[in-house]
């Protein structure tokens, strides 16, 4: 069993929490990610490493709460356990020192993109990262993100806070200033935002990663659920990324892939409230 | 009870096995077949000559000693029968409900030049279960040797490992990448054929001979193999990884919603619990319009388990049942499944197109899956595998009406336990190359590796062999003094 040693609330709808799991925080690097299983009864569910404490033997995890799963972690206490807890898996990102640099981190996706911003401002690069989220209460970590930067944009949707953009916006403008100088573009966050990236990037000819989030099961390359179709073929996600070259996606293709369960997610949820609903009624 | 002659072994008929009927067992995921009772087991039992040179032994790939077993058996002696089983095979009611017998002990039994052979694997898996009912006794254990072994993989290959080196006194470790042991066992073979009940209960077994279980261990990524020798302090390592990297269709449209390989299928469905879905949190997707690709022992699985999701969908709704189709591109004469499962998948109502063979999958405007165009084919010359080379006949396209294609073309190796262990040298299959086949010794020191992995994807009963052999090398050396 692993542990919760820490939650902290970020919003009604994003939970950090820290996890014992000495051994795979020996192991862990930036970019790769874990998968967990809350109980017996669970589904194997990807998330990334947000960070890592080798010392402490702690692995840090930040989810959204979107559906059954996330739910249900974000109700767990300090002192609950998860059943399994697998990882360090995918491959770490490539930190190279390229010159400047862009991260961007979308909802969520603040999580993951943090230690990576860490890992290239660490390696010598200038960082300059733009963070956003739909509204000022989804938004976290802009402290850590300030220190893992050199410049930080701060942007909502509905401009509830920092400046009222997209993070395509802000990433537009930096490139038409200093398209020559960006050597690499960085961006996690929903499907649909790593696409609008990825199609603001591609004019300028900067190279772009994005880190993928598609559908799982084992995460160590046994089912192919993860296959994601880039130009020069298919590519399973958790084994072959899971960052790629943002250029190389067949972006409709994923976003249907991640769909094709909306069914069945409903179906889970309701099903998962409704046993609320008895326990409540029971105490 | 005075003996039975000879003439009169002859004159008995081979036992049925008592099973659910068909259309009742297509809607539930619990075993078909069910077993012998004690009388029908002694019944069968009698059947057998104990031969002198009995030809069975031989087509046993562990060498079960099977007239001495069912001797045992059928006077009674369950305990004895049990442990003659249990010293040459470690997983008996496993194999008894798995083991293609009719290509390996059952083909060549004497009975079978005239009659219907001894049904040996019955007899197995009765005195297995016997065993299980009972709480399964534990095997004795030799003492501490002081030696460490790892086994990576937590199949039938590694399990049988563990098994016999925990026996010779060793402190083993298994380290599984899944959640729960079994390999394929638990991930792929579906619950109406093997419970994993059973698998549990032979785990428990070896977990009280002092094995250790390690889960979620995906060795490759936690630890490297080096890791385990040098920081870790195991003396020796045993790959059983087995062969769990799927094939895709090389088609048009394998990446439309609704197109799965058999393993991500069968992981829903078996280790996911997805049939209990949503009391498990796992969904599969459950089709109108199935086709399962291939007509192997994993198609057949992948087929009946698609039929049963169907049912249960219908009972739910009140829906039409799944409609499901095996799409082959040879004849029923060269189907590799074994011909229990085959009869069993037509039985439940499994659709079987032959000489068919898919070239494009079609997708509607949100990325699913609707539609298969397939092409008609005719048997040529024979190719390597010296079967008839099926050939596209020209202008015979149709198409066929899917929402879900399994693909169940076969798998290979998967890599990352190979990660940073380059002196292991694999072949251009991507399996691991040994030095010498009837130990399962590698090109790396102090690391043997047997079953799928090796020999890309086999049999349960050739796994273990392997996991045997390579549990005799690695207690030779380490109990080897000059070491
Ligand atoms: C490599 C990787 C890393 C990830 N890292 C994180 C992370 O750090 N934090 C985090 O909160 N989430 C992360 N995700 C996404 C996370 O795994 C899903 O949100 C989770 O599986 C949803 O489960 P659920 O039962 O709560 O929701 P479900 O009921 O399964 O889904 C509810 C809703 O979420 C959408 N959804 C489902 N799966 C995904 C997915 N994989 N990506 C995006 N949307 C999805 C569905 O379309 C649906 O609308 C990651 C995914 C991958 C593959
Ligand atoms: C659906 C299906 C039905 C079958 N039906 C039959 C049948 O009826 N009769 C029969 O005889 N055979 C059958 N087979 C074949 C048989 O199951 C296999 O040949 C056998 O299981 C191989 O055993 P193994 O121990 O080599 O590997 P596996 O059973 O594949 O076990 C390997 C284990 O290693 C683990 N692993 C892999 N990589 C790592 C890693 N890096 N770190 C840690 N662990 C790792 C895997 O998760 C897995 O648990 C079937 C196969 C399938 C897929
Ligand atoms: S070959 Fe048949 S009859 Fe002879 S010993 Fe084996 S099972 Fe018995
Ligand atoms: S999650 Fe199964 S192969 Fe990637």
């Amino acid at each position: 069993m692993y542990e919760i040693l820490e939650k902290v609330a970020f919003s009604d709808v994003t939970t950090m929490l820290v996890v014992k799991a000495p051994e795979v925080a020996r192991k862990a690097q930036a970019g790769e990610f874990v998968i967990v299983r809350i109980d017996d009864k669970g589904e194997r569910i990807p998330l990334t490493i947000a960070d890592f404490d080798r010392e402490a033997g702690t692995i840090t995890i930040i989810l959204q709460e979107v559906g059954k799963s996330t739910l249900q972690m974000g109700a767990m206490q300090v002192g609950d356990a998860f059943a399994n807890f697998v990882g360090p898996l995918g491959h770490a990102t490539e930190i190279e020192k390229l010159g400047s640099v862009v991260c961007v981190g979308g909802g969520v996706g603040i999580a993951p993109i943090y230690p990576i911003a860490r890992a290239l401002k660490n390696g010598g690069n200038h960082v300059i990262s733009i963070i956003g989220a739909r509204d000022k209460d989804l938004l976290f970590w802009e402290d850590k993100m300030r220190e893992a930067s050199h410049e930080l944009v701060v942007c909502t949707d509905d401009g509830s806070y920092g400046r009222k953009a997209l993070v395509t916006a802000p990433l537009k403008e930096i490139l038409e200033e200093r398209g020559d100088e960006i050597k690499r573009v960085w961006a996690i966050g929903p499907g649909i935002m790593m696409k609008f990236v990825a199609l603001t990037t591609e004019p300028f000819g900067v190279k772009t990663i994005v880190s993928l989030n598609t559908i799982m099961v084992d995460g160590t390359g046994m089912c192919g659920g993860c296959r994601v179709q880039l130009k020069e073929g298919a590519k399973f996600v958790c084994v072959d990324g899971p960052e790629f070259d943002a250029h190389q996606v067949d972006w409709e293709l994923l976003l249907a892939r991640q769909r094709f369960y909306e069914e069945e997610e409903q179906r889970a949820l309701e099903h998962y409230r409704s046993l609320l609903q008895v326990e409540t009624a029971q105490s | 009870m005075a003996e039975l002659t000879i003439k009169e072994r002859r004159q008995i008929q081979r036992h049925p096995m008592l099973a659910q009927e068909p259309a009742e067992r297509r809607t539930n995921f619990s075993e078909v077949a069910l077993g012998y009772r004690l009388e029908q087991a002694i019944a069968e039992a009698n059947r057998c000559l104990s031969c002198k040179k009995p030809p069975c032994v031989a087509g046993c790939p562990v060498e079960v000693d099977i007239p001495d077993f069912i001797v045992a058996l059928r006077n009674g002696d369950l305990d004895e029968s049990l442990r003659i089983l249990k010293s040459k095979n470690s997983l008996p009611a496993i194999c008894g409900r798995v083991c293609p017998q009719e290509t390996q002990c059952e083909i060549v039994c004497v009975l079978a030049k005239k009659a219907e052979p001894v049904a040996i694997g019955r007899l197995e898996r009765f005195i297995a279960d016997w065993d299980l009912e009972r709480g399964a006794e534990t095997p004795a254990v030799a003492a501490p040797t002081g030696r460490k072994v790892a086994i990576i993989g937590a199949g039938p290959a590694g399990l049988t490992c563990a098994a016999d080196l925990a026996k010779a006194g060793h402190k083993v470790t298994v380290f599984e990448a899944l959640h729960d042991p079994g390999g394929v066992l638990v991930y792929g073979i579906p619950e109406f054929r093997l419970p994993k009940d059973v698998v549990f209960a032979e785990v428990g077994c070896l977990e009280r001979m002092g094995v250790e279980f390690v889960s979620d261990a995906v060795i490759g990524k936690l630890y490297t193999i080096d890791e385990l020798l040098d920081e870790k302090g195991y003396d020796a390592v045993f790959i059983g990884s087995g062969a769990g990297l799927p094939s895709f269709l090389r088609v048009p449209g394998v990446n439309y919603n609704g197109v799965m390989s058999a393993n991500e299928f069968l992981t829903r469905v078996n280790l996911m619990k997805g049939y209990q879905f949503p009391e498990y949190d796992t969904p599969v997707k459950v089709g109108r319009k199935v086709a399962v690709i291939g007509a192997g022992n994993v198609a057949m699985d992948a087929a009946r388990s698609a039929l049963r999701l169907g049912h249960l969908w219908a009972e739910r709704t009140g829906g039409e049942p799944t409609v499901v189709h095996i799409v082959y591109r040879r004849s029923p004469a060269e189907v590799p499944a074994r011909a229990e499962e085959v009869h069993h998948a037509g039985e439940e109502g499994v659709i079987f197109d032959f000489l068919t063979n898919p070239v494009e999958l079609y997708g509607d405007e949100n990325g699913n899956l609707c539609g298969m165009r397939c092409i008609r084919m005719e048997l040529g010359e024979p190719d390597d595998s010296g079967r008839r080379r099926p050939i596209p006949i020209e202008g015979s396209e149709f198409d066929m009406d899917v929402d879900v294609v399994v693909v169940a073309l076969g798998t290979s190796p998967n890599p990352l336990v190979f990660h940073n262990a380059d002196e292991l040298e694999r072949t251009k299959w991507g399996t691991v190359k040994v030095v010498d086949e009837t130990t399962g010794l590698t090109t790396k020191d102090r690391v043997w590796a047997g079953g799928d992995v090796v020999t890309g994807a086999a049999t349960v009963i050739s796994a273990m062999g392997a996991g045997k052999s390579a549990a005799t090398d690695i207690h030779r050396f380490l109990m080897d003094s000059d070491r």
